[in-house]
């Protein structure tokens, strides 16, 4: 395999406190990919995920080790800026968080916070988030309205189009459908999977036939370990580990 | 038994109810006995500055551009202090943020008259011998401060008020802040957010309304306070000249002079009351407005 | 689709400096606001203990200007004033605090009335002075200690009310359904099982409206005013206490050991109240584990 490798987990453990999560992960992430994270809950998927971009560091005593390289550059080291980092990897979380304002400057935020933008690059920018997002033609009549206005399938596409709208590289997503109705999640996976050919995405998801529809690699977490990664054929219809077969054909989880 | 319940829930409403028979009975009262001053000088009450019991004249400016002022300063530094306060709180780790979050509690508990006496025989003296020629030597600043320099005055005053409503300000603020969803607070900082940016773009809009409801509570206290001031503000029916030129504000003049006072002035001085209570009753229902529109928020979030 | 230069970022220099910023001023904030209380606790212990004495404790005070005297007819006022108020106020507030719980749900009137519990708790207190004046001291013609207990307990009404409230309804409504389903009338569930099992909690709002009222001065200015005697005639006479000692003496004189006599009083309703605080906080604590 000669695929390009954007993110690489090296023997990644985690804490928080005294309490071990993560044990030794080690994980590759293909560039333009999808990539997901199934397992039961409390497994660690997410915990992993939230090492990518360092938003673990907003609690104390959550501590990480080992490496994950980022194109090469080891982000867990302390002379990683984090507020680069985060712009260059984005993050959906479990909820839809549109933040407090309208629609449009909810998009145009980030990108106030990291560059210097002529107001009717702005506006240019904005809209082609929204467009990336599938979104546009539903708010481009209300961009001045509040984010948190809109349905949830709604508000979890604008803050999709506000986390492209900074051009990360990388898109985290933590369950990003747990909490949107059958239909709006449809919505959304066709949109990841047309978002896939401008980011490297990872996808957390409790819902295997989600991950088997949307992704290209799957990686099976139990107990903060990582038993089985693969692509997401392979591990869908002969898992090689007795664990992963148990979860995915429904016997626990 | 459908009896006794009955009964039990009547008396239950006729006690709750008291709290509206006060409200009503504070507003009647105070407007029955202020009547006399209101036919004597009208609405010109309001604007008049003269206070002379000898002629019987007597005019609120004095005592309500007073308390304005006092409030407005007192706001002015316990707004950035008290946000800042609570942010830290929030912030801080647990075995910092709660032992230092009581001891602001504790602040709220101390009694006004205490602060009063604080200001008096502690701050006033400082003022006097290194505040107040620290600032007189600023060129041109005669023109605010005024001329005097005896410690007391319309800043010493805003400054123990500040130090008092601190407290009860930051107490809600720290809640509001608390109450933003923790995603919320991640997606800012997984944005790319520097703390300051996530705080005020994200968790200050998202609880502008309590914090909105915090200043409006400190402001009631600020208006309303009476022995704080009392000791420190020069208790003179005068108009302010300076920020360190004595003066009066409402609630001052009545513990000053109603006790003594009789007819005409002590109708004048219900009439102070009056303006006083609509003016933290204005004041109260906005914070009310505020608070409870962030409470039907916390109620759907849940 | 263009994507956006490199030199177009914002430097990282100045957001950071707002960060900064924002950190040394929260922390400037903090030691103003506990160096200001320990300032002035300070003060009040430093000038409080020198001038407290045994005698000055137990005896009372001697009229203005002649050297010596006490404070204990002013504690003995205070002590008859606020116990007063609570008597006065606690039975009606907790009844209306079971009323905005239990029957106040959905309840326009009880939505008003909270309304008001919550206005009235922000009303400037020298403004209940002035009511309880036109109430009490106008009708029976003299200023009297009783005048005061009146003041105190509509200061502490709201607040007893409104905590009855918040500590009924955090009781689970499942223990209300449960009593009710064994048959017991409202009445008794209301009194014997929920009223139990937010007792400390009740508690704790009259500790807390006590707290309030015991360091009140201004509602008394006009009711009780102040006497150099021992209380004599609660109901007929200006009764002594300690705010409005510690208000007459620091201001109305220019003698020292006037001053110190404030002091010694300061530091005894200072300890006072913190202890009653302290008192609440750990009350509430074992509610709520």
């Amino acid at each position: 395999m000669n695929k390009n490798i954007k993110i690489a987990a090296r023997h990644l453990n985690f804490y928080y406190g005294e309490h071990q999560a993560l044990f030794d992960n080690n994980l590759d992430i293909p560039e333009h990919e999808i990539t997901a994270v199934i397992g039961p809950s409390g497994c660690g998927k997410s915990t992993h995920l939230r090492i990518y971009n360092r938003i673990f560091e907003l609690y104390r005593n959550h501590r990480a080790e080992g490496e994950v390289l980022l194109d090469g550059q080891n982000i867990l080291s302390p002379e990683v800026d984090l507020l680069q980092l985060r712009r260059r990897v984005g993050m959906i979380f479990q909820k839809p968080t549109p933040f407090p304002m309208s629609i449009f400057d909810n998009v145009a935020y980030p990108l106030r916070l990291h560059y210097k933008l002529s107001h009717s690059e702005i506006e240019d920018k904005v809209e082609e988030a929204l467009r990336g997002a599938c979104i546009w033609d539903e708010v481009k009549d209300k961009l001045r309205q509040s984010g948190m206005a809109l349905s949830g399938g709604q508000q979890q596409r604008l803050c999709i189009a506000r986390a492209i709208a900074a051009e990360p590289e990388v898109l985290l997503m933590d369950e990003p459908t747990s909490a949107i109705d059958p239909v709006a999640t449809l919505k959304i996976e066709e949109l990841v999977l047309e978002l896939k050919k401008r980011f490297t995405i990872v996808i957390v998801t409790h819902n295997m036939q989600q991950a088997s529809r949307i992704s290209d690699q799957t990686a099976f977490f139990y107990k903060g370990r990582i038993i089985e990664v693969g692509a997401t054929d392979q591990i869908f219809t002969n898992p090689r580990n007795k664990k992963t077969e148990e979860y995915i054909t429904g016997r626990f989880g | 038994m459908q009896q006794t319940d009955r009964c039990f829930r009547f008396a239950c409403l006729a006690c709750a109810a008291l709290a509206g028979w006060l409200m009503l009975g504070v507003f009647v009262q105070l407007g029955a006995h202020s009547a006399a001053a209101w036919q004597r000088f009208g609405l010109g009450f309001l604007c008049s500055a003269e206070w002379d019991p000898a002629q019987g004249i007597f005019g609120a400016a004095p005592a309500i551009v007073g308390t304005l002022l006092t409030t407005l300063l007192a706001l002015l530094f316990a707004i950035p202090l008290s946000f800042v306060a609570a942010l830290f709180v929030t912030e801080a780790p647990d075995c910092l943020a709660r032992p230092l979050s009581q001891a602001i509690d504790l602040l709220a508990a101390i009694p006004s008259v205490i602060y009063g006496m604080w200001g008096l025989f502690v701050l006033a003296p400082i003022m006097q011998d290194h505040v107040q020629p620290l600032l007189a030597a600023i060129p041109g600043s005669t023109r605010l401060l005024g001329e005097d320099d005896n410690g007391f005055g319309f800043l010493t005053a805003g400054l123990i008020l500040s130090l008092m409503i601190l407290p009860y300000m930051s107490a809600v603020m720290r809640d509001v802040f608390r109450m933003t969803p923790p995603m919320l607070r991640e997606a800012a900082y997984g944005a790319g957010c520097t703390r300051w940016e996530a705080t005020k773009d994200v968790v200050m809009r998202y609880g502008i309304r309590g914090i909105l409801g915090g200043i409006f509570i400190g402001m009631g206290r600020a208006l309303g306070e009476t022995m704080a001031v009392l000791f420190v503000i020069g208790n003179m029916m005068q108009l302010p000249e300076g920020l360190f030129s004595g003066g009066t504000t409402i609630a001052a003049t009545l513990a000053n002079n109603f006790a003594e006072s009789q007819g005409l002035e002590q109708s004048a001085l219900f009439a102070l009351g009056l303006i006083l209570l609509l003016m933290s009753f204005g004041i109260q229902v906005a914070a009310q407005y505020y608070l409870h529109l962030t409470g039907a928020k916390r109620g759907e979030a849940r | 689709m263009t994507s956006i230069a490199n030199t177009q970022r914002r430097p990282l220099f100045f957001r950071r400096l707002g960060d900064r910023i924002l950190a040394a001023f929260s922390y400037l904030s903090i030691l103003i606001a506990v160096g200001g209380m320990g300032w002035i606790l300070y003060t009040v212990l430093l000038n409080g203990a020198q001038a407290l004495t045994p005698d000055i404790l137990s005896s009372a005070s001697k009229p203005y200007g002649e050297p010596g005297g006490g404070i204990a007819n002013a504690l003995l006022g205070t002590l008859l004033i606020t116990a007063g108020a609570t008597l006065l106020a606690v039975p009606p507030a907790l009844a209306a605090g079971i009323y905005l719980a239990e029957y106040g749900k959905g309840n326009r009137a009880a939505d008003l009335l909270r309304f008001c519990a919550n206005v009235l708790m922000g009303l400037p207190s020298i403004i209940v002075g002035l009511f309880v004046y036109v109430l009490i001291v106008v009708p029976t013609g003299n200023f009297s200690g009783f005048a005061g207990t009146v003041a105190l307990a509509i200061i502490m009404f709201p607040v007893i009310m409104r905590t009855t409230e918040d500590m009924m309804a955090m009781v689970p409504d499942t223990l209300r359904e449960s009593a009710l389903a064994l048959g017991m009338t409202r009445m008794r569930t209301t009194l014997c099982i929920i009223a139990r099992a937010a007792k400390n909690g009740l508690a704790t709002g009259v500790l807390l409206s006590l707290a309030r009222v015991s360091g009140e001065t201004a509602p008394l200015l006009f009711t009780a005013l102040f006497a150099d005697t021992w209380p004599s005639g609660f109901f007929t006479e200006p009764t002594a206490n300690i705010p409005v000692l510690i208000t007459e003496y620091t201001t109305n004189s220019p003698f020292e050991s006037m001053h110190a006599l404030g002091w010694g009083a300061a530091l005894v309703i200072s300890v006072t109240i913190l202890c009653i605080n302290i008192a609440t906080r750990c009350i509430f604590h074992e509610q709520k584990h």
